[in-house]
């Protein structure tokens, strides 16, 4: 394989495996702002336990986030440094801003928030809460915005020529506000919602079936039902207006999320399909002239297709962002039912009593994670062949000085420590899940002042 | 060109680089200092203590290390690109000690079981070695310089970063980390945690100075380049003169047991440090020996004026405010560390 496959492989993988972590980072951090809120307005010490255990669970995912997340900052200038001199001037400052306003702040008083419960006041913990999830998602801002500037690219223009060429910034607030900057963010932050919800719903709907910390799992489902249903609609919302953005900016990848390859003909909606890239042609369950009708509000307005791209600028992997975008969406359709036929039955006071509906809630704790997963498959592999949309080639985007071996090498090394970080992740999680809340009560007395005794009883509370 | 105190733009830049690298060295260097000295203390308790005296703030320290990387990706992105492809390999291994050291202090207070305890522990303190290791590496291969063609693309073999000049800074670096490190545990604890902590100190201390001694007669023997730029700036002479008498402190703090006083000073050595290898190869970052002509300098790195000034103006907003939360932070963990149950 050669270099150009092994670099994007790498990201790829490194990224992937990555995203797993700072969604959950946010919705779970949303979560706990409310569960602490609670405890703030009602002193009720269910929602004590309630956010301290959830604590513990938040600093396992912040943790895993934080040690993958280093990875790429390094790759764009190990794997890929043309990409990086020609958008350095633009893309740098996006990722300077994300450590300069977001990380410092989160990683600030994160402290506070994992080891701060028994040094500073109730209030004070429930600010550095609130600024440790504000943080993950000032943080999402910035990368969000500087990924759409690699598919909008907006607010630059380019200097000098052949190895010297490079985009230079003009207008600050148009490279922040590029076309596409609002819609992905959005987004991304409510997939980063759900996927906090469905782990909170998860593991509290397992607790009920289990008939451990009853009512503090129905406390706590309830809250996390409330924010999965309100994200899951809005997530319609946001993803309709992505894909608008999408057509008017980049059909190619439009075209090859619907396999759509006529120019002249009207566009159908896939429910599912298969996209025969050979003989051009889509196969499936369609709504005939949807995808127009979703575009233009009519039936009869024909959509560029791939027909209309030279081969070498049509994303490669035709069937595969077809088949990602379709599961994203089917994934999203399924948590809007899911989510809105249990807060019917929440209002009914019927919920917990579906036991089968309740295992449903223990193992759709994936759904989101797929589904934002896929989702930047579909925008990134849709993206190809370009790395910055019509502007540079990811083929001509790679470190001169690199070779085949040298990323063969990280990405081996890469792949058995994140198999290991993975394994690491499950068992813990699994093991906190296992052990469950504590009593808060227990820990009242206790060891605010050192000594022997108090390192004894924290011990034994591991 | 736009000029700020009479500095342009690329020079004020290279400040704020240098200035966050800095604040990297000094903040994570204590944290890894502690990480390097982990196995020498032998009882749990002390492992969990000494854990837990960076555990509030460790995560924090290591922000700057990624502000670092987008604030040079961002002024020098010609320096970004062309050094972190040129270092690939020891960089890619630099990433993942980052990431075993994060998860053996994330994971190691999880399990009670000893083995894994252990197995941990010695994860996170050869991780934290390996770190201090690299960085130093690293930035002896700078002092040296890097062989560039005349489009700044590196033209060396993989292999090169292993030399003995900067296999040598890399063990002074270790060195340094570790004294600072110590000192910063000293500072944290008390009874016979602190009395251990005292000798290691004082050890600690003497392996930083004598590493120090022989990089210095090695730069002055067989670097010229790094010699010449003091020659013709007798002034600048003042930061080696700095160095000297912060580590004469750093000594003397430690026999009046000051450790907080020890601290500021070995952060001052660091600092001092790091501007002697900078001002010493300023305006160039990344110095080419083959042909001095093709070395990277703040002018042919730099990002352009428009956008060099946005960042400016975000330093000039955003340092503050990471000073402020970071101070914040280290006041409300002040004192001696206390377990309880939300430590490691």
């Amino acid at each position: 394989m050669d270099v150009e496959i092994l670099s994007r492989i790498q990201f790829a993988f490194t990224i992937a495996f990555h995203y797993i972590y700072p969604p959950l980072s946010i919705g779970i951090g949303l979560i706990m702002i409310f569960m602490e809120g609670q405890f703030i307005r009602t002193g009720n010490p269910v929602y004590e336990k309630m956010t301290r255990f959830w604590i513990k669970i938040f600093a396992l995912t912040f943790g895993i986030g934080v040690a993958t997340g280093i990875v790429m900052e390094f790759e764009f200038g190990t794997n890929w440094a043309v990409y990086s001199r020609y958008v350095g001037d633009v893309f740098g400052s996006a990722l300077a801003a994300e450590g300069i306003f977001a990380f410092a702040l989160e990683a600030g008083f994160l402290g506070i928030l994992l080891f701060g419960w028994n040094r500073v006041s109730h209030k004070v913990h429930f600010f550095s809460t609130i600024m440790v999830t504000l943080g993950a998602m000032f943080s999402a801002v910035w990368i969000v915005v500087a990924n759409s500037w690699q598919q909008t690219p907006a607010g630059y223009h380019v200097v000098g020529e052949g190895m010297q060429a490079r985009a230079e910034i003009t207008d600050f607030w148009a490279m922040v506000f590029n076309p596409s900057s609002i819609e992905r963010l959005t987004h991304v932050w409510i997939g980063a919602f759900l996927a906090g919800a469905f782990l909170v719903m998860s593991i509290h709907a397992y607790y009920l079936l289990k008939g451990r910390f009853t009512e503090l799992s129905k406390k706590a489902f309830t809250i996390a039902l409330f924010v999965a249903a309100a994200s899951s609609l809005a997530q319609l919302f946001t993803g309709h207006k992505s894909a608008e953005v999408v057509a008017e900016y980049q059909p190619a990848k439009l075209a090859a999320m619907e396999g759509h390859y006529d120019s002249l003909a009207v566009a159908d909606l896939f429910i599912f399909g298969w996209v025969d890239q050979e003989k051009k042609e889509t196969k499936g369950l369609k709504v005939p002239g949807g995808l127009s009708f979703m575009l233009h509000q009519d039936v009869e307005t024909p959509i560029t297709g791939l027909n209309s791209f030279r081969e070498e600028d049509q994303p490669g992997l035709i069937n595969f962002v077809f088949q990602t975008y379709h599961l994203m969406v089917a994934i999203g359709m399924a948590l809007i039912a899911l989510s809105l036929y249990s807060l019917f039955l929440h209002f009914r006071k019927k919920l917990f009593q579906k036991r089968w509906l309740l295992w449903v809630f223990v193992w759709s704790v994936f759904l989101p994670q797929i589904a934002n997963q896929v989702g930047w498959y579909t925008a990134e592999v849709g993206r190809q062949p370009w790395v910055v949309y019509n502007l540079l080639r990811t083929s001509d985007a790679l470190s001169e000085t690199v070779t085949a071996n040298h990323v063969l090498f990280s990405l081996i090394m890469f792949t058995i420590v994140y198999i290991l970080l993975f394994s690491l992740f499950i068992y813990l999680l699994n093991k906190k899940i296992k052990h469950g809340p504590e009593d808060p009560e227990l820990h009242q007395h206790s060891p605010r002042h050192s000594g022997m005794a108090s390192t004894v009883k924290s011990q034994s509370h591991e | 060109m736009n000029e700020i105190l009479g500095l342009d733009y690329p020079t004020l830049w290279f400040l704020v680089v240098g200035g966050v690298f800095s604040g990297y060295a000094i903040l994570d260097g204590f944290d890894l200092g502690a990480g390097a000295l982990h196995l020498f203390l032998k009882k749990e308790e002390s492992r969990r203590i000494a854990l837990n005296a960076i555990g509030p703030v460790w995560d924090g320290n290591e922000v700057w290390l990624v502000i670092g990387g987008g604030a040079l990706f961002a002024g020098f992105p010609v320096v970004y690109a062309n050094m972190f492809s040129a270092f690939y390999i020891p960089l890619m291994l630099f990433l993942v000690v980052l990431i075993f050291r994060a998860i053996g202090i994330e994971v190691r207070s999880k399990e009670p079981g000893k083995l894994w305890r252990k197995g941990w522990d010695v994860a996170y303190s050869i991780s934290s070695i390996l770190i201090a290791l690299l960085l130093g590496i690293i930035v002896g291969n700078i002092i040296l310089g890097i062989p560039l063609d005349e489009n700044h693309i590196f033209r060396g073999s993989w292999l090169d970063f292993l030399n003995p000049y900067s296999i040598l800074v890399g063990v002074t670096t270790v060195a340094l980390f570790m004294m600072h490190g110590a000192i910063y545990l000293t500072m944290k604890t008390e009874d016979r945690l602190y009395a251990k902590l005292t000798i290691l100190v004082k050890n600690t201390t003497i392996f930083f100075v004598v590493s120090l001694i022989l990089v210095t007669f090695y730069t002055l023997i067989y670097l010229p380049h790094m010699t010449d730029f003091i020659a013709g700036h007798p002034s600048v002479f003042l930061l080696p003169v700095i160095m000297v008498l912060a580590v004469a402190n750093v000594t003397r703090q430690i026999s009046r047991r000051k450790y907080i006083f020890a601290f500021v000073s070995s952060a001052v050595v660091i600092a001092s440090l790091l501007m002697i290898v900078a001002l010493e190869l300023f305006p160039v970052m990344i110095f080419a020996p083959n042909n001095p002509e093709n070395s990277i300098t703040i002018y042919n790195a730099a990002s352009s004026e428009k956008s060099l000034g946005i960042m400016l103006r975000f330093a000039a907003i955003g340092v503050p405010l990471v000073a402020g939360y970071t101070t914040f932070v280290f006041y409300t963990f002040r004192g001696k560390v206390k377990l309880d149950d939300t430590s490691y």
